[in-house]
């Protein structure tokens, strides 16, 4: 295999591959350290089926080829949230060289719970003390020659920031990689040792074949690990190990006053670390004193009582107004130049069905996609800006309480705001959610929101309906009565289809911490390009498909009949009345027309007629579609938009108040778009939510919409 | 005595914890364990939530939670 040929960056024959797995509990440093241990090319994976996504870095050094795998942070191995899952599936079940286990060194303690869980998976590890530039300022001194020895694991004073030791934990790596594995060195208290001794030997007496040391296998077997347990389970010595277990497990949660074997275990990670914190880590005179840290200044203001709620309110405008203002500068850019491209290739293609498909469906539908940038990398700016600087906890805090009463998350925030803005940046944000069933509430409600492109909808109706000085006073019921029902959704929804005990709510509030240009500029770019890579590919095909509907079946008859008239026309008015028409016939014989006509009967205790039902079924695909489809409903022609005032005109001229308003409510309640339904799938994790959320928007929607009908019609007649 | 009732800025230590067995483990990953000492920092609005410091660390739980912990003054 000529692999160079081909791969110019492929490492040389000879080299050896070391593949590391990067842990660390959140907050610890982990991808700043990864950015400064290399700047090779990003390569951008995730897992299957969820959303959290792992990072993979590639790069040389010395004879090496290394590829470091950044896993989500985790607080110790419950399998609590999605990252603690990926990460912890990930190390038990992939195969990879070597652990480096991110601690950070200002709170080391803490750190080492995690640490402990590590040392008895029997892999290799190296310990990067990270952070140390900031250790050292906080007056921390640790002794790390000294540690290495106590915990027999290498442990390298790093800082991610400075760049300093980064060379010297590689070639620490390396080193480790090619020694033979060393037994870490965990101690426990004496009961649990006498039973772990007990277990080693009765496993020595019978020769069991390990891979690991009896140790090791006698501790996993006490922390009921449950690959050791399967393995052992299937051995004949089973049947006598078992008795001996269990009297054990007895033995030590008797010791500890529980009855849970995990529980036990964590007290003596804590005591064993407390034991090695107070050896190596020494304080200079100073840092003992109680002194107020800036975190406490800061926090003084920042989770105010009173002032908090306030100052955050004022945070998260700003943010909606640049996502939404200066991320629209760029959008018409896109769009323009989508628009181009589509004019431009036009021409060069001579069938009519392809270059329909190549400008209409194609062209259309991955500008569609790409036109959504700029929002989302501003978001994902503030996002990001937002948890490195560690206020998105405080945010949390803050409002917990409110939304706690409607099932919600205090964290559910700001996905819900984004949502008012665009439900793609807002599905995709709803990940700082690290609880499934939060998350996954806040994504089925998100859609409350009303988004930017509903926007056009409401403007053309209240503009047809209300005077121009109510419309305003409209669109804000519009807005304010969907975030209502958006929070009663989130009530119903917690008390039937995610019913069951409250999560708790348990969050580290991490320091403050000036937010790192490049780590955002890395963060921020994975993210966009994930999100062009994954939903531009469903997100395109999804667009294809509506094209197809809605210009299959063509109908030549139709065609060839108008095009007479349409040559035969004495006035442009009266060619573009006809071009409109034909339009009209096409749609209406169409699979998106027929489906409208024979939902008819559906929609009618509703009010639509077919043509409202087509306009509805297309605005699936999305809400701008709405008001163009109504347009050539309508007879004005394709390129309307809101502030035609013929179009106006003709909706009030035809559409009864009671049916325009169950429109507007259909509008508010039902599925964004599917560019947006398929970002939603891909953030809960499986398509069957999307068609559950297809299904809870669209009774919702019936319902409230036929309530309103009626309502109406009896109020002021319809 | 449980964690809710404590005062700012006052140190407990903890007795046991009397939650479920998923809480149990979430509160032991940040350390609230037996014979952790905790200080209460702040209150968010109504007392809803309360911040309290664990070692160097400092977390954040409702109300719910924070009565599910037994503590002692120190
Ligand atoms: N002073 C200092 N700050 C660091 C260091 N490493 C990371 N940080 C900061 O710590 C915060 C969390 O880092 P991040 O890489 O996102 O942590 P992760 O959650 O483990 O990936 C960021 O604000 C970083 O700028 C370091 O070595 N020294
Ligand atoms: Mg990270």
């Amino acid at each position: 295999m000529k692999q160079q040929n081909i791969n110019p960056e492929a490492c040389p024959v000879t080299a050896k591959h070391i593949k590391v797995a990067l842990v660390g509990q959140p907050n610890v440093g982990k991808s700043m350290l990864i950015n400064s241990i290399s700047n090779a090319h990003l390569h951008v994976g995730n897992f299957s089926g969820v959303t959290v996504d792992k990072t993979e870095v590639l790069f040389d050094y010395k004879d090496y080829h290394f590829t470091v795998v950044d896993l989500p942070g985790t607080y110790a191995f419950t399998d609590y949230t999605i990252e603690e899952r990926v990460t912890h599936e990930y190390l038990c079940a992939e195969d990879y060289d070597i652990i480096i286990n991110v601690v950070d060194s200002t709170n080391i303690e803490k750190n080492l719970q995690l640490t402990s869980e590590l040392l008895t998976m029997s892999k290799k590890i190296v310990i990067a003390l990270n952070m140390s530039d900031e250790a050292e300022k906080e007056g921390i001194l640790i002794d790390e020659k000294y540690m290495s020895e106590l915990l027999g694991v290498s442990c390298v004073k790093v800082s991610a920031a400075t760049k300093m030791g980064i060379e010297e934990l590689i070639d620490t790596v390396i080193e480790v990689y090619e020694k033979p594995k060393q037994e870490p060195k965990l101690v426990f208290s004496e009961a649990v040792e006498e039973e772990i001794e007990k277990i080693v030997s009765y496993l020595k007496k019978h020769k069991y074949k390990a891979v690991n040391s009896y140790r090791n296998v006698a501790i996993n077997l006490l922390k009921n690990n449950k690959k050791t347990y399967e393995k052992l389970h299937d051995d004949p010595i089973w049947t006598e190990l078992q008795p001996i277990l269990i009297e054990a497990s007895r033995h030590i949660e008797l010791h500890h006053d529980t009855d849970d074997i995990k529980e036990a275990f964590a007290e003596e990670y804590a005591s064993f670390n407390r034991g090695i914190v107070a050896e190596v880590v020494k304080y200079t005179a100073d840092e003992r004193r109680e002194k107020k840290s800036l975190t406490e200044k800061i926090d003084a203001i920042l989770i105010h009582p009173l002032f908090g709620i306030p100052i955050f309110l004022f945070f998260m405008w700003g943010l909606f107004q640049l996502t939404f203002t200066l991320g629209n500068i760029p959008m018409e850019w896109i769009d323009g130049f989508f628009g181009w491209l589509g004019e431009t290739i036009a021409p060069t293609i001579s069938n009519d069905d392809i270059r329909s498909l190549v400008v209409d469906g194609i062209i259309g539908g991955v500008g569609a996609v790409v036109l959504f940038t700029p929002n989302i990398i501003i978001l994902f700016i503030g996002i990001a800006l937002l948890e490195t600087t560690g206020y998105m906890s405080r945010v949390a805090f803050l409002l917990d309480g409110f939304f706690h009463k409607f099932g919600l998350h205090g964290q559910s925030f700001i996905p819900l705001v984004t949502g008012f803005g665009c439900s793609i940046p807002a599905y995709m944000s709803a990940r700082i959610l690290k609880n499934d069933r939060d998350r996954l509430l806040t994504l089925f409600i998100i859609g409350f929101m009303s988004c930017g492109a509903r926007l056009p909808v409401y403007v053309l109706f209240a503009g047809a309906f209300f005077g121009q000085d109510m419309a305003g006073t409209v669109l804000f019921i519009i807005y304010v009565s969907g975030a209502i029902l958006g929070l009663i959704a989130a009530k119903v929804l917690k008390m039937t289809a995610f019913k069951g005990v409250d999560e708790p709510f348990v969050m580290e509030m991490p320091k403050y911490r000036l937010p790192s240009f490049k780590l955002i500029w890395h963060t921020v770019l994975t993210q966009t390009i994930m999100y062009l890579k994954k939903a531009g590919t469903f997100i395109a095909g999804a667009a294809m498909l509506i094209w197809f509907l809605s210009n299959y079946p063509h109908n030549e008859l139709l065609d060839q009949e108008y095009s007479v008239k349409i040559e035969q026309a004495a006035t442009s008015e009266q060619k573009r009345e006809y071009e409109n028409k034909l339009a009209e016939m096409q749609l209406e014989q169409s699979y998106l027309g027929r489906i409208g006509k024979l939902t008819e009967p559906l929609f009618e205790p509703l009010g639509f007629d077919w043509k409202m039902n087509v306009a509805l079924q297309a605005g699936l695909a999305a809400k701008e579609v709405v008001v163009s489809t109504l347009g050539v409903l309508y007879s004005m022609g394709g390129d309307v938009d809101e502030t035609s005032h013929s179009l106006a005109e003709n909706i009030r001229k035809h559409i009864p108040f009671a049916s325009a308003v169950s429109f507007i409510v259909v509008v508010m309640v039902y599925l964004p778009c599917l560019a947006a339904t398929t970002v939603f799938a891909k953030e809960a994790g499986s398509w069957k939510y999307a068609f559950y959320l297809f299904i809870f928007t669209s009774v919702v929607a019936y319902v409230l919409a036929f309530i309103a009908y009626n309502v109406t019609r009896v109020l002021v007649g319809g | 005595m449980t964690l809710y009732e404590v005062e700012k800025s006052k140190k407990v230590k903890v007795i046991k914890l009397n939650a479920s067995y998923e809480l149990k483990q979430r509160l032991i990953s940040f350390g609230i364990m037996k014979d952790a000492v905790i200080e209460v920092l702040e209150h968010a609005p109504r007392k809803k939530t309360i911040e309290v410091r664990v070692g160097k660390m400092r977390l954040a739980l409702r109300a719910e939670e924070a009565q599910q912990i037994e503590v002692e003054e120190i």
